[in-house]
This record gives C-alpha cells, structure tokens and sequence, in this order.
C-alpha cells in the first residue's frame, strides 16, 4: 500500500457520560483491502465503526477525543461538514433499514440529496449499482413497489446499493448479516470480496468464521481497547496477544 | 369457593368493561328516541340542509350550525395542525433530552386546563385581536367575535392532543432508520422530512383526526367567543354558532316551544355521529400503523 491510509485513526477515545467505551484507539486503515474489527459483544465495534461516519454525533451525551483523519482531513474538526464526510462512506447496518419507499427511490434517494435530478442520470445509476449489489435481475420489473416487500436478505443488498449509489470511497459494514440467513449471508460476503477491488471496506463481525473468510487485515477490540492488530494471515496464525489467542480459540466470547 | 370467586370477578369485570361501549350505545338510542318527535314531521333532508332556524314558526333547518361546526373545526386544524407538527418535529428530532422531557407535562397540563379558562382567554385577548388586528388587515370589519376567533383557541386546545400523539408516533421510528438517512449524507432536515415523515405519515393523519374529534365537540370556549348568530357564516370575521354552543346555550331555555327540544335532541345526535366517525376512522388508522411498525 502506497501513499496514505484513506482512514487513520489516533488517539480516539469515546466517552458516554462517565463510562469510557473506546480507550486511545490507533489504527490505520489500509486502502482497498477488508479490514474486520472483531471483538466480542459491547467491546465497543459497533462504536468504533460509527466514529469513522460521525453518527456518534446524535447519541445524546456522547463526547469524543482524538482524530480520525480521512484523505488528510481531520473528521473531527471543528469546521467539517458532516454531510461531507458521510457521503464518502456506504454503512451497512445490522438489520437492514429499507427506507419508506420504493426499491427505485431507495436507490436514488442518495444521489438526489447530493444534487443528481435528471431522470436519465437517476435511472442509470440505480440500475447500476442495483447491478453492482447483484439485486438487478430480482427487481428490474418491480422497482415502483415499495421495498419492504423484500426478502430480508434482498433489502440489505437493496441496502448496499444505496450506500454505493452515492459514490462513496470506503464502505462500512455493522455485522452486516448478522440478520440473514446462510445464504444471503453468503451473498453479501461475496459482494464485498468484489468491492474491495474499488473500495475501502471496514466490517465489524462477532462471527470468527467470517472474519477468516474475508478479512484482509485484522483488528481485535477487547473492553474498549484494541489489543492487536496486522494482516489477517498473521494475527489468525501467530497472535502475539494472550488475549487475542484467547479470543480466537473460543476461550472468551 | 374461590373457583366461584374467581368466576364471580371475571364476569363483573367483563361486564365493567363492556360498560363504556355499551353506555355509547344508549346514548345514540336515546337521543334518536328523543328526535323521533321531529324526526317523525320534518325531512330529514330539511332538518339538515335548511338554514332557516325560526324555532317560534317551526322552523329548524340545523344547517347554520352543522357549517358552523365544520368552520370552527376546519380553521383551528388548519391553524393546530401544521404547527403541532413542527413543535412535535422539534421535540423529537432537534431539542436536547432535557427541553424534549421537560416539555411533555406542561404539554399534557394543557391538555388538562379547563375549556372556560380557555375561553376567557380567548375573550381577553383572542377576540380583541381578531376584531382589531387581524380583520383590518384582511380590509373587512369584524367584532372579534368569529370563526376565526373560535379556531384560534381551539387549535391552541387541540396542540397538546396532537403534539402527543405525534411524539408517539416519531418515537416509534427506529434510530437505525434516520442513521440509515443520515449515514448518506442526508441533512437532519432532509431525514425527517423523507424518512421520518414519510414513516409517520399515517399516525401524524392518525393524530389530527384524533385532534379533529375533541375540536368538533369542544364547547364551552368555543361558545365564549364564536358570537352564537345562527347564520350560514361566509367568511373566518363571521360569527357562527357550532352544534354544542347551539345545545348548551338553549337546552332548558324554550321548551315551550313546540318539538324545540326534540331540533336540540337532533343536533346532538349529528353531533355524536360525527364525532363517532372521527374517532372510528382515527382508531383503525392507528391499528393500520401500528400493524405495519411491526
């Protein structure tokens, strides 16, 4: 990896009123690769993951240190534009949230905030990415009819497409099939094996097994701290952290 | 003995609760029973439709009132409606926890003020206003005493009833749903205007129509300051006279005159038939929205 990591996280610690659930967190983020955080559950991912778009922000009573800095820019800065910073990212949520519209507006829902009205433009790039997601074939002749009438695993892929149609740079994943059955879990996966080829992908897993399947670069969270991390290959083989090693052969979950 | 006890508190209880259904009932029943003296001489279509209320010529076309309703209630909506939303909207998307928790008790102590307080109020300073400010500057004359007097307090008495309901309704949204919004680059505005508006479209109907049912029968302080002149009003500076102001203002005044009580016992009935709709159409609009939350 040349040049800069397109995320660079330092020093970050997250505070809920008293209680600190991130602890001075360090990591650079490498570009086009899956990078998974595992962790087992409250260990402070999910919190992690929701620093680098800034949706910790509308948590009541929430007070962040420290910096994430992307494409050079300090997110955290008093002056960003948050909306900005959001755009560059695609998440991923837990359980798909289809918004109240139409599997067509969906998609184009991002684009249009971000000025793009032409219907041609709009038509084009919801077929794409609905393309890209590998949904197209399922909803190119229904996609006037609301979208809660989708499988759960079709509206997280519906989910992905929206979150590419606003061209972002990096897509974030909050256990992203922790909701679907095997085999759309399966296809979900496979999708982000594809997109990393563009795309900066940051998942956050509590399945092991995922983790070896797709991570290109491991970080392990434990009680808000981040104990190690490295290229998947190296942590799962040889993980220098008692913790880690105890975490990874089952012993704490 | 105690399985006899136990029979015994199920059957009170189901009869307790079968009770308030069953009273709404009796009342239909009996008002019908009571317009039966009218009902049975006069068409209905000329009890309803007829605007001519001369009760010492036998007159009582009922029309005067039914639009006086209607004038009433549709301007305080008009009013309540769309700013009950955005104090809701603010409430629940903007202000801070503590103005959001300290809000909803002094929201809910004005659902519980009296109606007279209400209305004197809105004799000391609504009615002064309209006939002073607001009719001037729409060129007409008015005494103060109006449609658009009445709707103004109404709409202030329908505001806590909505902006409930309303808080209900944005909280049944899901969080992941505007971070779903917002984690596109979507402002806050653009979030709760496409996502969690449209979400809520329904139970925000759901609350106006349930702010709808108490404006239609509210009466003591719409009686205050609506001027009471039975007339088809043409405009929001006309006085009116709404179905409940008509029956408070007269029931056990001129009951010699012929069938005038069975004219009064009609207009409550078109009264509660309303209201009964009202609030039908509101509870299956809410049990539609709560069916499609889930």
């Amino acid at each position: 990896m040349n040049g800069q990591p397109p995320i660079s996280i330092r020093d970050l610690s997250v505070y809920y009123g008293d209680l600190r659930v991130l602890k001075n967190i360090n990591l650079d983020i490498p570009a086009k690769k899956i990078t998974v955080i595992i962790g087992p559950s409250g260990c402070g991912k999910t919190t992690l993951l929701k620093s680098l778009n800034r949706l910790l922000d509308t948590d009541e009573g929430v007070r962040i240190r420290g910096e994430v800095v992307l494409d050079g820019e300090n997110i955290y800065a008093p002056r960003t534009e948050v909306t900005r910073i959001r755009k560059k990212m695609g998440l991923l949520s837990q359980k798909p949230q289809v918004l109240p519209m139409s599997i067509y507006e969906n998609v184009a829902y991002g684009p249009r905030i971000h000025g793009l009205r032409a219907k041609k433009g709009l038509d084009l790039r919801v077929e794409h990415y609905l393309k890209v997601a590998g949904l197209w074939e399922e909803v190119k002749d229904r996609l006037r009819e609301p979208a809660s009438v989708l499988s759960v695993g079709q509206q997280q892929r519906l989910c992905l497409a929206r979150g590419l149609a606003v061209e972002p740079e990096i897509i974030l994943g909050d256990e992203p099939t922790s909701a679907l059955d095997p085999q759309s879990s399966q296809n979900v996966e496979r999708r982000l094996m594809e997109l990393k080829q563009e795309y900066t992908v940051v998942v956050v897993t509590h399945i092991l097994r995922q983790a070896r399947r797709v991570a290109d670069y491991l970080a392990f969270l434990y009680l808000g701290e981040l104990v190690e991390h490295g290229p998947a290959a190296e942590v799962f083989a040889n993980p220098r952290d008692p913790r880690t090693r105890a975490y990874l052969t089952g012993e704490i979950s | 003995m105690r399985l006899l006890k136990d029979a015994l508190a199920r059957r009170a209880m189901g009869l307790l609760s079968a009770l308030p259904g069953f009273l709404v009932l009796l009342i239909v029943v009996g008002l019908f029973l009571k317009s039966k003296a009218i009902l049975g001489v006069e068409p209905l279509s000329r009890l309803l439709f007829s605007s001519a209320w001369h009760p010492l010529k036998g007159q009582f076309g009922l029309l005067p009132f039914i639009t006086g309703t209607m004038w009433v209630t549709v301007t305080a909506l008009v009013l309540a409606v769309p700013v009950s939303i955005l104090a809701a909207i603010y409430l629940s998307e903007y202000a801070p926890r503590w103005i959001r928790e300290g809000a909803k008790p002094v929201v809910d102590l004005l659902a519980g003020l009296p109606s007279v307080v209400y209305g004197v109020w809105g004799v000391i300073l609504v009615v002064p206003f309209v006939g002073n400010v607001l009719a001037p500057l729409a060129g007409v004359y008015s005494s103060g005493y109006s449609i658009l007097a009445g709707g103004i307090v109404l709409a202030i008495m329908t505001f806590p009833t909505i902006i409930h309901v309303s808080l209900e309704v944005f909280a049944s949204v899901p969080r992941s749903l505007r971070d779903a919004s917002l984690s596109l680059g979507a402002t806050k505005w653009e979030t709760t205007r496409h996502v969690v508006l449209r979400k809520g479209a329904q139970g925000i109907l759901a609350a106006s129509v349930l702010g709808f049912s108490r404006a239609f029968g509210e009466t003591m302080a719409v009686l205050m300051v609506v001027g009471n002149v039975p007339a088809v009003p043409r405009s929001v500076f006309d006085p009116g006279y709404p179905l409940p102001a008509l029956i408070a203002n007269n029931y056990g005044e001129m009951m010699s005159i012929p069938r005038y009580d069975a004219a009064l016992m009609t207009a409550a009935l078109v009264l509660m038939l309303i209201v009964l709709f009202f609030n039908v159409l509101a509870r299956r609009i809410l049990v539609r929205v709560e069916k499609r939350v889930q």
